[in-house]
């Protein structure tokens, strides 16, 4: 319904964001975006009138959250600029607990009179609420901070950089994309920095600065004899990091099966379309995959979707209990399941751990958004469902008495819950190299970048497709294939995980709009692994003739 | 706050116009109230409420062009808005396919808005929460809901002399039951403009039905078979393709609407000939926007006919370079339909599957518009003309233009998030694997 807050880019090549990209805030100037905000002090002053407020009216708890969220979106295609997009919105979001019930508001009138208003309105909806209540609050404990603040490690923040010299890489990457064969290329840039301010009744005032960057590029190739298209996108990932990550670097590249250019912490964007345009060209000729049981070598560009859709939504604590049953779904890995700590979710190699700490990750942030410091935890150990990812309002429910710390909201003007952390495999500790994977398999799929991917509401079972594929047979990449997607279950597949490649071969993927919620809030969440083996995994043959 | 009237739109965005010194300069005053209901575990989880109004100005000199926003309306914030515009567009790298502002237009006044469902409040929220959640604790089984309304108001004008205005009102409600035994899902969907025709109570024990008679589902195979498809099961595949009938990207080589030997598939038959397809803001039941925000009129558009590919939508850039009329996106999907109800049509099938409902839908291959996703809140075997047991729920691999090649039966419309779709029955639906969740 609010339609308006969104922007859709039209064309196929746009088209393969897949959702609708939320703008959050009013337009602004670039010059803007570099401004300083609201400095600290004045920030706590402000924040400690909704938290004195909130007491006085009988709340046992308060935070408030005042945030400048500043986002800048640049899209072209071929030599064309399709859009600049510079917004801001500033603003106080304030939540309470009265009568054991919570209650939240929100307005962009940061004065003590407009906070104060805000304030009374949270505290009269939380009253009002807990009269149709049945579940009392319970939160688990946590310390004052005090005055404490965090930054995203960058080295250049991306809003400092000119728009135009930011247009120019675009466009020189979209160029070198159709000198080599390219029919058509979209590129985007997203760059996002949230100012964030958190100050709560339990005696914590935090002051963060998260930057986040997503380059995005989709290469289209025709082939007019048989009216064929192919689209290959492009292999950078969405990160925390500042513009440095568009500064290439070779040590920072990596060499993967058949010829593919991976990137670690820095990207090489002129690169990229180079390669995409050749490899879009190349798909146009690839034939048809034979379906049957392969052994799937999987990168982590490719799998780290499927450890999202697969390992971090399913634990989900929220999603477990049913309270997201009426959208994106329930989980399969209940907590009768979790309570005999026996549950195999993978084999003994399999070790899945969250964090909101990995340097260059989406989800690092110092502090969450309810005041709790950020962590590492296991979620499956030896193949074992050992946790959840569970907030402060949670971790009873599974008998917990410290939040994880993977609690925020998308805008001062939204309530913050739980969101997925990172959530990353951990690489093999044998030293193991994807060219001695490849060596290994005598018939197999090798799948590159992310592609088709869909699971159902219990996250059992799933179907994945890639960028790139690419056949292996007797130890050797035979060449690029067409039209493969696997399906499998996911305790089925994680247990039929074989081998993963050393930490050398360790690469971060990242999803930027991750949606849930009913209004729906956006999350930016990374994933880390090695290239990874999975036996005798089922992949059927996708064409189809109209 | 308020839902602002022609006149008190017209002020504003004529100040705006007035105070504008760009090559032209084109304006959007837009707001809405809303308010939402959120519940789960048999209990209310959330609820809230918003409102907004927002002025976005658009300045160009030449094909550089500027955006800015505002929420505030008196006369500084209004001009200060306009040089914001004005600003960006003089920094902004020129943008090849701006079209400059359109004149005049002849727009047809929009049936949208319906002062009930302006008036709704969080009593009435609560109340349908309630009438949702009692039913169900009643019979053993769990409900998730949602249940949001709105009152909008759209309006633009430019240096062109265009202006046009619409109101709006709309709601929507899902609702998830399962048993609390986990073993049974059913679900529901309703959107409406009008709040008179909407009965909460009526569509949850549709929900709770389906949850109870989807108990204890049986393992059938994978494979191909004869398929009814519920309003909302359909929709699922069908949405995308009515949005996706874009002659650039056909024309281009890159859409399923392109042909073999290049151009694109206006004139030829692409699916069964009982296929009409058209969209229709002045439909009654499904009314929608009569403009774009562009200031274009919308107007009745037929896609398919008899099967046969009619037109193609045609934004205002790709028009003026392939020489022909411009033809707005659809804002609304409308299949005609026959006259059988749900119920004939499983009275009819010797052996099928009753499908409610498609979830997580994804593009496998943009070429052959294949999508894969898994049903999902009621999956039944047919035999014989009668629902025989529940199934277990299946992925499936298909095209909606395969499946609309392989029509058996159309059955009734029904309105699906503002469009008009009817129930089908469709022979050699492609199920690829079996699915555990419920």
């Amino acid at each position: 319904m609010r339609r308006r807050d969104f922007i859709y880019v039209a064309g196929a090549g746009a088209g393969m964001l897949a959702t609708p990209i939320p703008i959050l805030g009013k337009s602004i100037h670039a010059q803007e975006l570099i401004n300083p905000g609201m400095a600290p002090a004045q920030k706590k002053g402000l924040a400690d009138v909704a938290l004195n407020v909130a007491r006085s009216l009988g709340a046992t708890y308060a935070d408030a959250r005042i945030g400048r969220y500043l986002n800048q979106y640049l899209f072209t295609r071929e030599d064309k600029v399709q859009n600049t997009v510079n917004t801001e919105s500033f603003g106080i979001g304030i939540r309470v607990i009265a009568n054991g019930t919570w209650g939240f508001s929100s307005t962009n009138d940061v004065t003590p009179d407009g906070i104060k208003k805000a304030t009374e309105l949270a505290v009269a909806i939380a009253k009002a609420n807990s009269k149709i209540q049945t579940e009392e609050v319970v939160l688990a404990p946590v310390s004052g901070h005090g005055d404490v603040s965090w930054k995203t490690p960058i080295i250049k923040s991306s809003m400092d950089v000119p728009v135009s010299e930011k247009v120019n890489l675009l466009l020189e990457a979209n160029n070198k994309a159709m000198e080599n064969g390219a029919d058509y290329i979209t590129t985007a840039l997203f760059s996002v920095n949230e100012q964030k301010y958190f100050a709560s009744t339990e005696g914590s005032y935090i002051d963060q600065d998260i930057h986040r960057i997503w380059p995005f590029m989709n290469i289209t190739a025709v082939d007019k004899s048989t009216g064929k298209f192919k689209n290959r996108q492009g292999l950078g990932a969405p990160m925390g990091l500042g513009y440095e990550y568009m500064i290439p670097d070779t040590n920072e590249e990596v060499k993967g099966a058949g010829g593919v250019t991976l990137y670690r912490n820095r990207y090489n964007l002129i690169q990229d379309a180079l390669d995409g345009a050749k490899q879009a060209k190349e798909m146009l000729k690839a034939p048809s995959v034979e379906p049957g049981k392969y052994d799937l070598v999987l990168e982590p560009n490719h799998l780290g979707l499927t450890i999202h859709e697969s390992v971090g939504h399913p634990l989900e604590l929220d999603r477990v209990l049913g309270y997201e049953a009426n959208y994106a779904g329930t989980s399969f890995a209940t907590l009768d399941k979790w309570k005999t700590k026996e549950f195999n979710y993978g084999n003994e190699l399999v070790n899945l751990v969250a964090d909101k700490t990995t340097p260059g990750s989406l989800g690092a942030v110092g502090y969450d958004d309810e005041g709790v410091k950020c962590k590492q935890w296991d979620l499956i150990r030896n193949g074992i469902l050992v946790n959840y990812q569970a907030i402060r309002d949670q971790v009873h429910m599974i008998d917990q008495s410290e939040s994880h710390g993977c609690c925020y909201s998308q805008s001062w003007n939204d309530v913050q819950f739980q969101r997925m952390p990172n959530v990353s495999l951990e690489p093999g500790k044998e030293p193991y190299s994807i060219n001695d994977m490849i060596k290994d398999v005598e018939k197999g799929i090798y799948l590159v970048g992310r592609g088709s991917y869909s699971i159902d509401q219990q996250r059992y079972n799933f179907q994945f497709g890639g960028t790139l594929t690419y056949e292996i047979e007797n130890g050797e990449i035979k060449g690029m294939i067409n039209d493969a997607a696997y399906q499998s279950n996911t305790q089925q597949f994680w247990n039929s995980t074989s081998k993963i490649c050393d930490t050398n071969d360790y690469r971060i993927f990242g999803s930027f709009f991750d949606g849930k919620g009913q209004p729906s809030q956006v999350s930016a969440v990374s994933h880390g692994c090695s290239t990874t083996r999975f036996d005798g995994i089922n992949v059927i043959n996708t064409g189809r003739n109209i | 706050m308020a839902i602002y009237t022609k006149e008190e739109t017209k002020a504003i965005m004529s100040k705006a116009l007035e105070f504008s010194k760009a090559d032209s300069c084109e304006v959007n005053l837009y707001g809405s109230n809303s308010g939402n209901i959120r519940y789960a575990r048999n209990t209310v989880s959330t609820a809230g409420a918003q409102s907004n109004q927002t002025l976005a100005v658009q300045a160009n000199y030449g094909k550089k062009v500027g955006t800015a926003t505002i929420e505030e309306f008196d006369d500084a914030s209004i001009e200060k808005v306009v040089r914001r515009a004005e600003e960006l567009a003089q920094l902004s790298p020129e943008s090849e396919e701006f079209m400059p502002p359109l004149g005049p237009q002849e727009i047809a006044e929009s049936n949208q808005y319906h002062e009930s469902t302006a008036k709704i409040d969080p009593e009435y929220r609560a109340a349908v929460a309630a009438t949702s959640i009692e039913p169900a604790k009643a019979k053993g089984v769990t409900a998730a809901g949602f249940f949001e309304d709105s009152a909008n108001f759209s309006s633009m004008m430019n240096s062109s002399g265009l202006y046009a205005y619409e109101q709006s009102t709309g709601l929507e409600f899902t609702v998830t039951m399962r048993s609390d035994d986990g073993s049974g899902s059913g679900w529901v969907t309703r959107d409406y403009n009008d709040v008179g025709r909407f009965d909460a109570e009526m569509a949850s024990q549709i929900a709770i039905d389906k949850a109870l008679q989807s108990r204890e589902a049986k393992a059938i195979e994978p494979g191909k078979y004869t398929v009814i498809l519920e309003p909302a099961a359909s929709m699922g595949l069908l949405q995308n393709m009515i949005f996706s009938f874009n002659a650039r990207s056909a024309d281009e080589g890159r859409s399923f609407m392109s042909k073999e030997d290049g151009g694109n598939k206006i004139g030829e038959k692409i699916v069964d000939e009982r296929i009409n397809l058209y969209s229709d803001p002045l439909h009654p039941l499904v009314p929608a926007s009569t403009w774009t925000g562009e200031g274009m009129p919308r107007e009745k558009t037929v896609w398919l006919e008899n099967g046969v590919v009619k037109n193609l939508a045609y934004g205002r850039y790709w028009a003026n370079q392939k020489g022909v009329a411009p033809i707005p996106f659809p804002a609304n999907g409308i299949m005609d339909g026959g006259d059988a109800s749900l119920e004939d049509l499983i009275r009819d099938t010797k052996k099928g599957i009753l499908v409610t409902r498609m979830w997580y839908i994804r593009t496998v291959d943009p070429q052959t518009l294949l999508y894969t996703g898994l049903t999902r809140d009621g999956t039944f075997y047919i035999e014989n003309g009668k629902l025989k047991h529940p199934i277990k729920n299946f992925r499936f691999n298909e095209s909606p233009i395969i499946m609309l090649n392989n029509l058996e039966t159309l059955g009734q419309q029904v309105r699906i998030d503002g469009n008009l779709i009817p129930s089908m029955k469709i022979r050699d639906f492609t199920f690829t694997s079996l699915s555990d969740a419920v």
